[in-house]
C-alpha cells in the first residue's frame, strides 16, 4: 500500500494558500443535496459539525453523552496556543510551527504542523465572536501566558476552564445549527460500525444507549470526531465514555492506525488509592514550579513525610538535571518518578507515588502567595486525598492523558478509507510523538472549524453524481446490523464470572508496567503475550447481565474492552517494532551514555501506520517517510 | 489512611418513563472512604454484576466535576451536602458508619426519569438551541483585540459561563424552575458587546422556550443558588429578568 499524504507541492508558507486556491469548490446550491456524518461532540466534532452546516450541508451528529456539550475537550484546563504575537515578544507563525514540529520530536509533517500554526489566531477570533470570556488585561484587551516550557507567551485561557468555555462556545454554534434543522443531533448514541458501499464509506450503524437499539444513518461522507484512546491504560485522565470503539471499528474496515505507541503521560496526576479508583485527576503543570520532587533515600520508608529529616530525602530530579531540576519537561520527570517507585522508593498507600513538596516555597514566598497561584489545585487535593497541601506535601504520580497517535490521515484528514475522515485527537496528525501544553484545543479546532470545510469538498466534489444515492434501505446496512447484533449477542452469551471493568483493570496494569513511559524489548513482548491471554479470558470468562435492550453500562464497557483488548496489542507491536527513544517514551535500549533518550532519525524518521489484518492477526506495517526540507532535526538535551 | 465504613443505601429503581418506580435497599459493606460516591456506586454495581442482577443506572462521565453529567438527589440535596461541588467529587469520608443515604434521581417535570438515577435533560439543549449563541458564523471574524472588553464584564461573563449545565438548580427548585440555568446564559452573552444585538430576542425566545419545556417560574427561593456545584449568583436571575423587560417594553422584537 503506498500512503499518499498529498502534502501541495511548493513552498512551506505557500501551501495551504495554494491548496486553499486550487482546491474544487461544491457549488452552494449543490451543498444541500449532501448528507454528513459527524461521529462525536468535542472540539473537533461540534466545531465541523456547525461550520459544515452552516455552509449548507446537512449535517446529522451523534454523541455518546445526553447533550453534544458533555465531551470531555470540557476538561482541558490549561488554555489553547495561538500566533498572535499580542504580547509583541518575538512569536510568529513560524515560531508556532517549529515549536510544535520539535515538540513533537519530528514525528509530525512539516505541511500539517505549519498549517495548523496558521490557522491558530482565527480560532481566538472566532471564540470572541461567539462570547467566550477569554481572560482579559485591565485595558481591556486578552490576556496571555507562557505555558509548557514556551518562551513566548501565546496562550490565551478562561481561568482553569479553557476547554470547557471553548467546547461550549463550539456548543452553541452548533445548537444554532440545530434550530435551523441544518443539524440533526442524535445524543445517547454509540458508532457500532462503519458501513462501506462499493469502496466509499457511505454511513454508520449506532446503538441507541437507551434502548440497546441498532440504528442505520447513510450519508456521503464519515467524520469521526471521537478523541483518543488514553483509557486503554484502564486509570486516564480521560472521561468513562472516552473509547476507542469507533475508530477500532474504521480500522478493522480498512482505515489505518498511525503511531499508536506515541501516548502522553502526564507526571503530576493525584495518584492511584486502591483498586476501586475509576480514574485519575490531572492537576495543572505549574505547580512544578515551586514544589519540590523528593522520596525517602531509604526503600519501603513508611514514617509520615513530615518525619523524614532533610538528610534522608531524595530530590532526585534537582539531583539528577541540576540545570532544570523539577522543571524538567513531562516525560523526563514522569518515567523518573515511575523509576524511583519501580525502586522500591515510591510513597502512599500503593507505593506508586512521589511527593511534591510545596514548603520551601511557602517559607521563602508566605502561604498567601503559594495560595494565590495554587488555591484551587490545593483545594481539589485536599478534596480528594483528604490531606492538607500547606502542611503536608503531596502525593503525585504520572498518567496517561492524551494519546497522539490515532488514525492515519492525509493532508485533507481523509483516511485510507475513501469519504472517511478524522478530526482531532482521533487522528495522528499534527503533534507526532509528543504534544505541547495547550495544543488539543488548537488541533481540535483547526481541524473543525478551519481546515474540513475546505479539505473535504474535492472528495465531494469527486462525488457529485452519487450525493444521497445510498439509503438506510441498502442491504450493507442490514448485513453490518447483523454482524453487531451477532457481536452482542456473542458477549452476552458468555455467562463466565468476570466482569469488563475487572478484566480492562487488568489490561490496564501490563499496559502501564510494560508499555507506559519507559519500555524494552522483553518487555514489550511480554507484554503482547499477556494481553493475547487476557483477550482469550475475555472470549471465555466474562460475564455482562442485564439486558441488551436496555440502558446497561455493562454492554456498553463489555464492547469497548473488547475493541481495547485488539488495540492494546497493536499498540504494543508498534512500541516493539520503533526501537528508539522518542516523544514521551523512553526505549530502554536507546539512550545515550548519560541515560538520556535518544532519537534515531537514520532508522524510524516515519510515521508507522498499521492494516488491520483480522482478529488474532498481526497487523501489517505501512511506512510513511518523514521529509524535513525546513527544519533540521536536533536532539534535547536537559542536562 | 484507609478507613472503611458500612452504610444502607436506599436507592431510587425505576425502569423507564413508564415504571413507578421505588426505593430499594442495598447494604453496602466495607466502603473505603477514600472513594468518591461515584466509585461506591461502581463497587455496588460490580458486585450486582457478579451476583447477576442489573446495575444502577446512573449518568457520569468525567468525574472531575466539569462535564456536568453526574448529579442525583443525596438525601435530598442535589449533589449531595458538600457545597460547590458535583456529585462525582463527593467523598465517602463526609459520611460515618451507619448512615442511611437516600439516593434519588433528579425531579422535575421537564425532566423524565430514563432509568434509575438517570434522568433527561433535553430541556436545557432546546433552551440553548433558542438562542443561548451569538450568530457568528466561522470565518470572518474581527480580529479578537478588535473590541476591548472591560476586565470586571468579562470576569462577570466568565462568572455566569461557568455552568455546567447539570441541572442541579431545577432539581432544589421547588418550582422545578430552570431560571438560574437560562439566566446564566442569557447574562454571560448579554454582558458582552458581541451578544448584545441578539440579546432582546435571546431573552424573550430563551424564557418562551424555558416555560414551554415545563419548568416552573421563579419565585426567590435561592435553594438553586444553594446547591449550585459552580456557584452560579442569583443576581444573574435578575439580570434575566432586566433583560426580558427590557425586551418586552422597549424593543421590536415582541
Amino acid at each position: 500500500m503506498q500512503l499518499e499524504s498529498k502534502i501541495p507541492a511548493g513552498p512551506l508558507t505557500q501551501k495551504w494558500t495554494k491548496y486553499r486556491g486550487d482546491q474544487k469548490l461544491v457549488n452552494p446550491a449543490n451543498k444541500r443535496k449532501y448528507t454528513l456524518i459527524c461521529v462525536g461532540t468535542g472540539l473537533a466534532g461540534s466545531a465541523a459539525s456547525a461550520s459544515l452546516a452552516e455552509l449548507g450541508y446537512n449535517v446529522k451528529t451523534f454523541c455518546i453523552q445526553d447533550s453534544p456539550r458533555r465531551a470531555h475537550s470540557i476538561a482541558a484546563q490549561g488554555g489553547i496556543n495561538a500566533a498572535k504575537n499580542y504580547p509583541n515578544d518575538g512569536d510568529s507563525i513560524w515560531r508556532l510551527f517549529y515549536d510544535t514540529i520539535k515538540g513533537g520530536d519530528f514525528r509530525a509533517r512539516e505541511g500539517n504542523v505549519y498549517r495548523l500554526a496558521e490557522v491558530s489566531a482565527d480560532i481566538i477570533d472566532q471564540g470572541v465572536a461567539q462570547g467566550i470570556p477569554f481572560a482579559r488585561d485591565y485595558g481591556g484587551l486578552l490576556a496571555n501566558r507562557s505555558f509548557g516550557g514556551a518562551q513566548v507567551s501565546r496562550t490565551f485561557y478562561a481561568r482553569g476552564q479553557t476547554g470547557q468555555q471553548l467546547l461550549l462556545g463550539a456548543y452553541s454554534s452548533l445548537s444554532r445549527q440545530i434550530a435551523t434543522g441544518k443539524v440533526k443531533m442524535y445524543p445517547r448514541r454509540e458508532m457500532m460500525d462503519l458501513v462501506i458501499v462499493n469502496g466509499k464509506a457511505r454511513g454508520i450503524i449506532v446503538r441507541n444507549l437507551i434502548t440497546g437499539e441498532y440504528e442505520s444513518h447513510a450519508g456521503d461522507a464519515v467524520l469521526l470526531c471521537t478523541g483518543g484512546y488514553g483509557n486503554v491504560f484502564y486509570l486516564s485522565t480521560n472521561a468513562e465514555s472516552c473509547n476507542v470503539g469507533a475508530a477500532v471499528k474504521c480500522w478493522r474496515k480498512g482505515a489505518l492506525m498511525a503511531n499508536p505507541c506515541f501516548t502522553q503521560i502526564h507526571p503530576t496526576c493525584i495518584p492511584n488509592s486502591g483498586d476501586f479508583q475509576a480514574k485519575l485527576t490531572l492537576m495543572s503543570e505549574s505547580l512544578r514550579n515551586d514544589g519540590r520532587v523528593w522520596v525517602p533515600k531509604k526503600k519501603g520508608d513508611t514514617r509520615r513525610p513530615n518525619d523524614i529529616p532533610e538528610s534522608e530525602r531524595w530530590y532526585y530530579l534537582e539531583e539528577k538535571y541540576p540545570s532544570f531540576g523539577n522543571l524538567v519537561p513531562r516525560d523526563v520527570a514522569s518515567r523518573n518518578a515511575k523509576y524511583v517507585c519501580d525502586a522500591g522508593h515510591g510513597v502512599g498507600p500503593t507505593g506508586y507515588a512521589v511527593y511534591l513538596d510545596f514548603s520551601q516555597a511557602i517559607q521563602r514566598d508566605g502561604k498567601d502567595v503559594v495560595q494565590r497561584k495554587y488555591g484551587n489545585l490545593f483545594d481539589m487535593y485536599l478534596n480528594i486525598v483528604d490531606d492538607n497541601p500547606y502542611e503536608t506535601p503531596m502525593m503525585i504520580y504520572p498518567a496517561s492523558h492524551y494519546a497522539m497517535g490515532g488514525l492515519w490521515v492525509d493532508y485533507e484528514l481523509q483516511t485510507t478509507i475513501p469519504g472517511l475522515f478524522a478530526l482531532g485527537e482521533c487522528n495522528f496528525s499534527d503533534h507526532g510523538a509528543n504534544r505541547l501544553g495547550a495544543s488539543a484545543l488548537m488541533q481540535g479546532l483547526a481541524d473543525g472549524y478551519f481546515v474540513i470545510p475546505y479539505t473535504i469538498a474535492p472528495y465531494l466534489a469527486s462525488i457529485y453524481g452519487e450525493a444521497g444515492s445510498v439509503t438506510e434501505d441498502h442491504p450493507a446496512f442490514k448485513e453490518t446490523t447483523k454482524q453487531v447484533d451477532a457481536l452482542f449477542k456473542k458477549l452476552t452469551s458468555i455467562n463466565g464470572t468476570r466482569t469488563p471493568d475487572s478484566i480492562h483493570r487488568e489490561l490496564g496494569k501490563v499496559m502501564v508496567d510494560e508499555v507506559g513511559m519507559s519500555r524494552n524489548e522483553a518487555g514489550l513482548k511480554k507484554a503482547i503475550d499477556k494481553i493475547r491471554e487476557l483477550r482469550e479470558e475475555f472470549w471465555k470468562n466474562l460475564r455482562v447481565p442485564g439486558s441488551l435492550n436496555d440502558y446497561n453500562k455493562n454492554v456498553e464497557k463489555a464492547h469497548r474492552v473488547a475493541d481495547y483488548l485488539e488495540f492494546a496489542e497493536t499498540l504494543a507491536i508498534d512500541a516493539l517494532e520503533r526501537a528508539e527513544s522518542c516523544g514521551c517514551h523512553l526505549r530502554e535500549e536507546s539512550q545515550s551514555e548519560e541515560g538520556e533518550a535518544l532519537r534515531k532519525d537514520d532508522k524510524y524518521c516515519y510515521v508507522a501506520a498499521w492494516e488491520y489484518k483480522g482478529f488474532n492477526q498481526k497487523p501489517e506495517l505501512h511506512k510513511e517517510p518523514l521529509v524535513f526540507e525546513n527544519v533540521q532535526l536536533t536532539q534535547r538535551s536537559y542536562k | 489512611m484507609s478507613d472503611t465504613i458500612n452504610i444502607t443505601l436506599k436507592v431510587w429503581r425505576q425502569k423507564g418513563p413508564g415504571d413507578k418506580g421505588h426505593f430499594e435497599t442495598i447494604p453496602v459493606k466495607d466502603v473505603v472512604t477514600h472513594m468518591s460516591f461515584l466509585e461506591m456506586l461502581d463497587t455496588v454495581n460490580e458486585q450486582l454484576a457478579l451476583e447477576g442482577k442489573d446495575a444502577i443506572a446512573f449518568d457520569n462521565d468525567c468525574r472531575e466535576g466539569i462535564c456536568g453529567m453526574c448529579g442525583c438527589l443525596v438525601n435530598g440535596i442535589a449533589h449531595g451536602p458538600m457545597k460547590a461541588m458535583t456529585l462525582c467529587q463527593l467523598h465517602m469520608r463526609k459520611f460515618s458508619n451507619g448512615d442511611t443515604i437516600a439516593v434519588e434521581p433528579w425531579r422535575a417535570r421537564a425532566f423524565k426519569v430514563v432509568k434509575d438515577l438517570a434522568v433527561d435533560r433535553s430541556a436545557l439543549d432546546k433552551i440553548i438551541q433558542a438562542g443561548g449563541y451569538i450568530s457568528a458564523n466561522t470565518g470572518g471574524a474581527p480580529d479578537a483585540n478588535g473590541l476591548p472588553i472591560p476586565m470586571e464584564i468579562a470576569e462577570k461573563a466568565m462568572d455566569a459561563a461557568a455552568c455546567i449545565g447539570c441541572g442541579a438548580c431545577v432539581a432544589a427548585c421547588p418550582n422545578a424552575s430552570a431560571m438560574l440555568f437560562t439566566s446564566a446564559k442569557v447574562s454571560q452573552l448579554a454582558l458582552l458587546p458581541q451578544g448584545r444585538p441578539e440579546a432582546a430576542k435571546r431573552a424573550i425566545n430563551m424564557m418562551r422556550t424555558h416555560d414551554a419545556c415545563g419548568f416552573g417560574n421563579c419565585s426567590n427561593e435561592r435553594e438553586c443558588e444553594a446547591v449550585c456545584p459552580k456557584e452560579i449568583k442569583i443576581t444573574n436571575i435578575a439580570r434575566l429578568n432586566r433583560e426580558y423587560i427590557k425586551a418586552s417594553i422597549g424593543s421590536d422584537v415582541m
